[in-house]
């Protein structure tokens, strides 16, 4: 049995299959559901389209928890809202200070700079195939920028999926279906795993970028051999951690997913209650993510 | 000062050459004097002022931020000045008023007491308005320009420093507080050499590098004569030094199948020194005083390095030469040379113990007189007067190696102690052959000097470990780390020895980069493990120039200069070299140079 927004289970579909659950259920931001003495809410979490925040009610207590999310507008997905609540579980992906993603538009720029003064070079952007890489096309787009933008087929489905949920997102063609020439002075997404592999042989001199929150670290970028870093994230950044924290009025955070010594470490500087989460089956996720190609951040 | 870093970021990730070439040049195209002019001097050494020491650096951040945040974000970093410059905190008063929208990316300081509903922070992208051009991480006023930057740094006293800085990170953005802290603890590793910001410089006005280079004594930052000078604005700046560096004129390296073309009457032979290839210039000042200087063959000025050698050069000239130490009057091999390269102070134990010396072989300036259009046979005597009229016992001539024939040179080349070298024999590194005609002509111009070097030492070594290379080979393992066996505590294993990456053909990379990906046993990030067992791997033969002690590498040799020079397919690995065989080759090169 899968609860989820609608988004969140068609895209479940498009990725696993039709008998990706036994059952499912949609719901949708800002309805509840009771199950037994427990309310349950959906909220938006800002992070990719149909992802949300869940807020479990009980007692007159409430308790969120955020999943993945970002505190930034996002063109592709519905802007994330601050839950008050009693315990709030927060994720930590960039749970450190160093983590301060720049205005994304910014970074965009940056791309369409570079392609300005290497016309001739293929851009080749590495991006996650859900999310990362609609808000890449959604933000081109927002510059004025209407060449045609090319796709990594592993992305295809998934962003006509958006396209169908109403995010415009213009002229996209398939890399499999374009001459190599064509690719010159191009921009191209594909999956991270993808811009260092054999399929990248087929563009004319390519440069490699990667939009991701790690880029922000200069050894991570050369690590992946990558030419243009863009710090494009859809997790909130140490900012947006700590004004949420904040922002929710809870007195009890439990920190999971990604970096939380330095944020149990605020918490308590700042008087609140708070312990790592310790969730099986994720922690390592982003590393190993990171060098298998799927890259979240 | 943003233009700068935006710059220095770019340049940090870009591998290709032709590339930073392009990025430096549009710099120079849209940024204004003075500013790209004391980039210019950033990116060639020019500048100089008291560094930072990375210890203010942490007493800056300390004073700033939670220490128990700062040393986990340190630990995670792992560098100093990235570190600070990315987490370096807001000044509550350098704080925008406080907005609704945390919109296009203004930041949310930490010390923010009241949350901010976050439901209206869409800012303006619902309605698809333009986003607002904010920065992130920027704070007010606007930050320093690159040209305030240097222009304070020069004459700020040293009880100054902390609170500009302070003062400076405050209103910079990431990349300009990673810039500023590179540039004040001077630790600016970006891989650009001084040569090629002036060939970019160059590019501004299509002017040939080597003129830029020939005038660029006589100028200093922040260059508004040369920008002028390029942009078309006015003349060419007059070089005014009085000992200036003359662009270098270098040798193709001769094929067997260029002999055939080639009229061996036509040539004159010397031997090519295995030393450092340098220009020593002697010229007055307005005063009437000596100037002398030693340049390399890139035209940097490296006479702080060789003090000792500066009182010899008391006659106004240009002498084109090889860099050697000398003992006893035998010129000793590379290996020694290199103690005396790279020190941070010279001292006199090290100027005693490591005699320099130079060896002359041709006169580009005599006095006042320009030499460079004679033919070659004309300098070569002129150099010999030269050299006889300083009569300096640092410095002699390279002799010539007479010859009739290819055959003759042939053999010399290949035993050049039978052929006049003597005890100087292990130094040289092959011969050099030279038209009688040729004019001194800057660059590597075809057919007038020719290198024949000496075959280089070759071994067999197995493939260990692959990474992929940069630029237009990411998608290629073409690092390749190799080995030899040696005795260990199981038996035979392999040891390191040495990387190379280049050498061998684009067919070559191909069919390598096809048994990496086939033959791969672990993956340590971007580091893949190749096979490598006694049956099992692929033995690459390797060409190197020499061999050093290491304290580095667990095999304790360094090679000079490796290269693949075959796939040998044809070879298991158990059959490829071992570690002794290379303790030998070493242990000869030292015999050959007593210390």
């Amino acid at each position: 049995m899968v609860l989820a927004t609608q988004e969140t289970l068609d895209m479940m579909r498009l990725r696993y299959g039709d008998n990706f659950a036994g059952r499912t259920q949609a719901i949708r931001y800002g309805e509840t559901l009771r199950l037994n003495e427990v309310g349950i809410g959906f909220h938006p979490a800002g992070h990719v389209l149909g992802s949300a925040q869940i807020a479990m009610t009980c007692n007159g207590l409430r308790i969120v928890a955020s999943g993945d999310y970002k505190d930034v507008p996002d063109p592709t997905c519905e802007p994330f809202e601050v839950v008050p609540c009693d315990v709030f579980i927060t994720e930590a992906t960039f749970g450190l200070p160093v983590f301060r993603h720049p205005d994304a538009m910014r970074e965009v720029r940056k791309l369409l700079d570079s392609v300005r003064l290497f016309p001739e070079r293929a851009h080749l952007v590495g991006a996650y195939s859900l999310g990362k890489a609609q808000r890449v096309i959604a933000l081109l787009r927002a510059t004025g920028f209407d060449s045609p933008i090319y796709l990594h087929g592993a992305m295809e489905s998934i962003t006509r999926y958006y396209e169908s949920r109403g995010t415009a997102l213009g002229d996209l063609r398939l890399v499999k279906d374009t001459k190599k020439a064509d690719l010159a002075g191009a921009i191209t997404l594909a999956p991270p795993s993808a811009t260092s592999d054999l399929w990248i042989r087929r563009f004319p001199d390519p440069l490699t970028a990667f939009a991701s929150g790690w880029m922000r670290i200069r050894a991570r970028a050369r690590q992946r051999g990558v030419e243009l870093p863009l710090v494009i994230s859809d997790h909130a950044d140490w900012d947006g951690l700590t004004a949420t924290i904040k922002a929710t009025g809870a007195s009890e955070i439990w920190v999971t997913h990604g970096e939380e010594d330095a944020l149990v470490h605020w918490c308590k500087t700042q008087g609140l209650a708070a312990r790592p989460l310790a969730l099986v089956g994720y922690g390592e996720e982003d590393e190993s993510a990171t060098t298998d190609g799927e890259d979240a951040a | 000062m943003n233009r700068f870093a935006e710059l220095l970021d770019r340049l940090s990730y870009e591998p290709g050459r032709n590339n930073k070439l392009r990025l430096i040049t549009q710099h120079f195209r849209e940024v204004p004097d003075p500013d790209r002019g004391y980039a210019l001097a950033a990116l060639t050494g020019a500048l100089s002022f008291k560094h930072a020491k990375p210890g203010l650096i942490r007493e800056l951040i300390a004073a700033r931020v939670d220490p128990e945040l700062f040393a986990l974000s340190y630990d995670y970093v792992g560098d100093l000045s990235e570190t600070v410059a990315l987490m370096w905190p807001k000044t509550p008063h350098a704080q925008p008023a406080p907005s609704p929208a945390r919109g296009g990316g203004e930041e949310v300081a930490t010390a923010l007491p009241a949350p901010l509903p976050m439901h209206l922070r869409r800012g303006g992208l619902g309605g698809g308005e333009p986003l607002p051009d904010a920065r992130q991480g920027h704070n007010n006023p606007p930050p320093p320009s690159l040209t305030e930057v240097v222009t304070t740094l020069a004459t700020l006293g040293k009880a100054e420093l902390p609170a500009q800085l302070v003062h400076w990170l405050d209103e910079l953005d990431e990349t300009g507080r990673w810039t500023l802290l590179k540039l004040v603890t001077g630790a600016m590793r970006i891989g650009i050499s001084a040569r090629l910001a002036k060939t970019a410089a160059a590019a501004l006005g299509d002017k040939d590098p080597h003129d830029v280079e020939l005038i660029w004594p006589g100028l200093s930052p922040p260059y508004l004569d040369l920008f002028a000078w390029l942009e078309g604005r006015a003349d060419k700046p007059a070089n005014r030094d009085a000992a200036p560096f003359r662009p270098v004129m270098l040798a193709h390296a001769i094929e067997t199948d260029d002999f055939a073309a080639l009229d061996a009457r036509d040539f004159i032979a010397e031997w090519k020194w295995d030393g450092i290839r340098v220009q020593a210039v002697s010229g007055r000042d307005d005063d009437g005083n000596i100037v002398a200087r030693l340049y390399s063959r890139t035209g940097e000025d490296i006479s702080k390095s060789f003090p000792d050698l500066l009182p010899s050069l008391h006659l106004p000239g240009a002498i084109d030469g090889e860099l050697l130490v000398l003992r006893q009057g035998r010129v000793q091999s590379f290996n020694v040379l290199q103690q005396r390269l790279n020190r941070k102070s010279v001292t006199p134990k090290l100027t005693k113990e490591f005699p320099i010396h130079l060896r002359a072989y041709d006169l580009l300036a005599d006095d006042e007189a320009d030499l460079r259009l004679l033919p070659f046979i004309e300098r070569r005597a002129r150099l010999e007067a030269f050299v006889a009229t300083l009569d300096d016992p640092r410095i002699d001539l390279s002799p010539v190696v007479p010859f009739n024939d290819w055959t003759t040179i042939t053999a010399a080349r290949a035993d050049p102690a039978a052929f006049g070298a003597g005890d100087d024999a292990e130094a040289v590194e092959g011969v050099m052959l030279k038209r009688h005609d040729a004019p001194y002509l800057p660059g590597r111009p075809k057919g007038q000097w020719w290198k024949w070097k000496r075959d280089p030492h070759i071994i067999d070594a197995v493939l260990m470990y692959a990474q992929r290379g940069h630029g237009k080979r990411s998608s290629y393992y073409s690092d390749y780390t190799f080995g030899v066996w040696t005795r260990g505590d199981d038996g035979d294993q392999l040891v390191p020895v040495g990387k190379a990456y280049f050498g061998f053909t684009d067919e070559e990379l191909l069919q390598i980069d096809r048994f990496v990906r086939r033959n791969t046993t672990e993956k340590f990030g971007p580091v893949r493990h190749v096979v490598h067992e006694p049956d099992q791997g692929l033995v690459l033969e390797v060409a190197f120039e020499g061999l050093q002690r290491s304290t580095r590498h667990k095999s304790g040799v360094a090679m000079r200069f490796p290269r693949i020079s075959r796939l040998r397919w044809d070879k298991p690995p158990r059959e490829a070299d071992r570690l002794e065989t290379l303790e030998r080759m070493l242990k000869a090169d030292m015999e050959a140079s007593p210390h």
